[in-house]
């Protein structure tokens, strides 16, 4: 399998606090990936790095070869990388159906002047736009909602509402931080089983950063570890779990037997 | 109660149709046989509105909208000049009132300083259009004729649409506040430009502004000949005036709402919603925010150019920070990111302002000369302090603040598309 996303050696500082040092990480296309880590060990500055909204002051960051260090958030988006945000940043008052279609912008061909004058290929792509929006509001369940305003959904709802969005720009990785967080086990557990039909059905890697243990290990083929910036541990979910260096960042140190949910934050 | 049975009444098409009709006719019937009151003019005004919020046949409705403001409204005006000058001056406002909704309503980027890109349009065709131009370029090959005023309407569209970019690149990494002062101070700065460009070349003529500017040809004039009406120009240029008005403000109109239903509105909606989430969604925030203010400086632009010829005369004065203000008013008033709010807001205003402060002062007058006594005081006694018309601003105030506590969303907030989906 090839690889998708490689970091290398990176570093991101703020002020005297070091958020990531020198942390390398390889992605495999096709995969289903977890970050894990105790609050601020830098798992989103890890995401923000990747999807340009911070430029790390040492290392690089490549996708498909592409160096993605320096260039602006759109200009990754266009390349086939996107995400959701742990503290869901919808546009709130849109309607659901407009938010999948803004997350389609870096697709549109039609330029100014088709728009003001509204010519036949104009007219042909905004309604492919539409339909597209309509399928993936399909794959996300969220088709009944399609015209209500994103900001009076309901919190699980939201949550698939950005994977619908993110799912707009057709991505080839996809980045999901903390996607399950405030769900129950049962809509936690479907949104996973979504997750495998993306990987199975578009061909999608999937990077998660998640605090739910269980979907990590259910899910993920293959889970890093951060802790203070570092990368402490990574491999297949059930040696991750063993590793006392894990078990130490999240209990602390002392001596734990090992149970199958380490606690989440 | 009668409220509840109008509403009825205009939900169904043919009652709608009918009371609509009447109204419109009726007023328009009214304003013909008494031209002098205010009264009838504003109830005129106000079944036009009634027209927009009636439920009828889409074709029926832009009819009738073009008989109201197509044939009514310049019949009106030719009986009453000083309407013609009300609806143009609404006309001008509406056009600008859509532009700077573009960039405030629709993009969220406060403009405080929008009443430039009118200024740098009306200039453009005032220098141009005017002895001016030979100070600067010497010679005696200007003023232009006014067949070039129809190519200044572009041009000043391109150099309002230039200054809005030149304005916008400096201001992108700002916003809120900062953004807000910073177009304050581009406004003050053309206006403080215009004011002072008399020395070393006499480029603006300074504060004492711009005098004669040419107005478009009656290109016409044979063919109301052959009507055998005799053209009087000053009856017709102010019909002239008011059908190129109305041009520009249907045009704004159409490109208004063919930009907010395309994937350009939705980028600037999500960039005023959240610009990070916008730009991580692929949105290039860059070429969206500069589009944003040269889309809504290039109406002030041409609708500038017509301000000019109109005036006849410009100078700074027509361009100081309080018009951006009003312009800003008006998309407050009439709900941010909307453009029937625009348009109703910018009508709303501008006859306040035009009309109905100045008629109350009109007739507190005649009773102050009249010597009439209301409970016991003697209006003879009023202060001339106390004239309407000089508390303008105040009421102005008085409106916003009202609207900010019971209405903040304007009164005809921007509503949502609600769009079937088609089946998969």
């Amino acid at each position: 399998m090839a690889v998708l996303l490689e970091a290398r050696g990176v570093t991101k500082r703020f002020g005297g606090l070091i958020a990531l040092n020198g942390v390398n990480f390889e992605l495999e296309e096709g995969r289903i990936a977890s970050i894990i880590g105790p609050n601020g060990a830098g798992k989103t500055t890890f995401f923000n790095v990747f999807t340009g909204l911070y430029v790390p002051e040492e290392g690089t960051v490549s996708f498909r070869g592409t160096r993605l260090t320096g260039l602006r958030p759109d200009q990754i988006t266009t390349l086939g990388v996107c995400r959701t945000f742990q503290n869901i940043r919808l546009f709130k008052s849109m309607t659901t159906v407009e938010n999948v279609l803004v997350g389609m912008h870096a697709r549109v061909d039609a330029g100014f002047w088709g728009t003001v004058t509204r010519n036949p290929p104009w007219r042909r792509e905004e309604q492919t736009l539409w339909s597209r929006a309509a399928e993936l509001l399909d794959i996300v369940g969220l088709r009944e909602r399609a015209n209500e305003l994103a900001r009076n959904l309901p919190y699980g709802d939201q949550r698939r509402l950005e994977i619908g969005r993110a799912l707009a720009s057709r991505p080839a990785l996809l980045l999901l931080d903390e996607p399950t967080a405030g769900m129950t086990q049962g809509e936690a557990r479907s949104l996973m089983a979504l997750l495998r039909k993306l990987v199975a059905d578009l061909g999608l890697t999937i990077l998660l950063i998640e605090h739910n243990m269980r979907v990590v290990m259910e899910v993920s083929d293959h889970v890093t570890v951060l802790d203070y910036g570092e990368k402490i541990a990574e491999g297949r979910a059930a040696d991750v779990q063993k590793n006392p260096r894990v078990i130490e960042a999240y209990l602390g140190r002392r001596k734990w037997t090992p149970r199958a949910e380490t606690g989440s934050a | 109660m009668t409220v509840q049975l109008m509403q009825r009444l205009l939900e169904r098409p043919v009652p709608a149709t009918i009371v609509v009709v009447m109204a419109l006719g009726l007023t328009a019937w009214g304003v013909a046989h008494v031209p002098r009151s205010v009264v009838l003019f504003m109830l005129f005004q106000a079944s036009v509105l009634l027209l927009y919020f009636s439920r009828m046949p889409r074709g029926l409705k832009l009819l009738l909208t073009v008989i109201a403001l197509g044939v009514l409204m310049p019949v009106l005006g030719t009986i009453n000049a000083y309407y013609m000058e009300i609806a143009i001056q609404v006309g001008i406002f509406v056009a600008l009132a859509l532009g700077l909704n573009i960039v405030v309503g629709l993009a969220g980027l406060l403009d405080l300083g929008y009443v430039a890109f009118f200024a740098v349009g009306a200039y453009s065709w005032a220098i141009f259009g005017s002895p001016q131009a030979n100070l600067i370029f010497g010679g005696n090959h200007f003023p232009l004729s006014g067949w070039w005023f129809f190519v200044f309407l572009f041009v000043g569209v391109g150099v309002a649409a230039g200054a809005g970019i030149l304005l916008g690149l400096p201001v992108l990494r700002l916003h809120g506040d900062y953004l807000a002062l910073v177009t304050l101070g581009f406004g003050e700065v053309i206006r403080v430009l215009a004011n002072n460009l008399d020395k070393p070349i006499n480029i603006t003529n300074g504060p004492k502004g711009i005098t004669p500017i040419n107005r478009p040809p009656i290109f016409f004039e044979p063919l109301l000949r052959a009507l055998g009406i005799e053209p009087n120009p000053y009856v017709i240029y102010p019909l002239y005036l008011y059908a190129l008005v109305l041009l520009i403000v249907g045009v704004t109109v159409l490109v208004n709402r063919r930009l907010e239903d395309s994937h350009i509105g939705r980028a600037w909606e999500a960039i005023r919603e959240d610009q990070t989430a916008a730009q991580a969604m692929g949105v290039p925030l860059v070429r969206m925010k500069l589009l944003a203010f040269a889309c809504g400086a290039s109406f002030a632009g041409a609708v500038g150019v017509l301000f000019s010829a109109k005036q006849i005369f410009i100078n700074p004065e027509s361009f100081t920070f309080m018009e951006s203000i009003g312009v800003l008013a008006m998309i407050i008033l009439g709900g941010m990111g909307s453009i029937p709010g625009a348009i109703l807001g910018a009508t709303v205003v501008t006859v306040l302002n035009l009309q109905v402060l100045k008629g109350f002062s009109l007739w507190l007058n005649e009773l102050r000369n009249a010597g009439t006594v209301i409970l016991g005081y003697n209006l003879a006694n009023l202060p001339t302090q106390l004239e309407p018309a000089k508390y303008e601003r105040m009421i102005f105030g008085l409106i916003l603040v009202l609207m900010m506590i019971f209405r903040p969303q304007g009164i005809l907030p921007a509503k949502r598309r609600v769009r079937e989906l088609s089946e998969p």
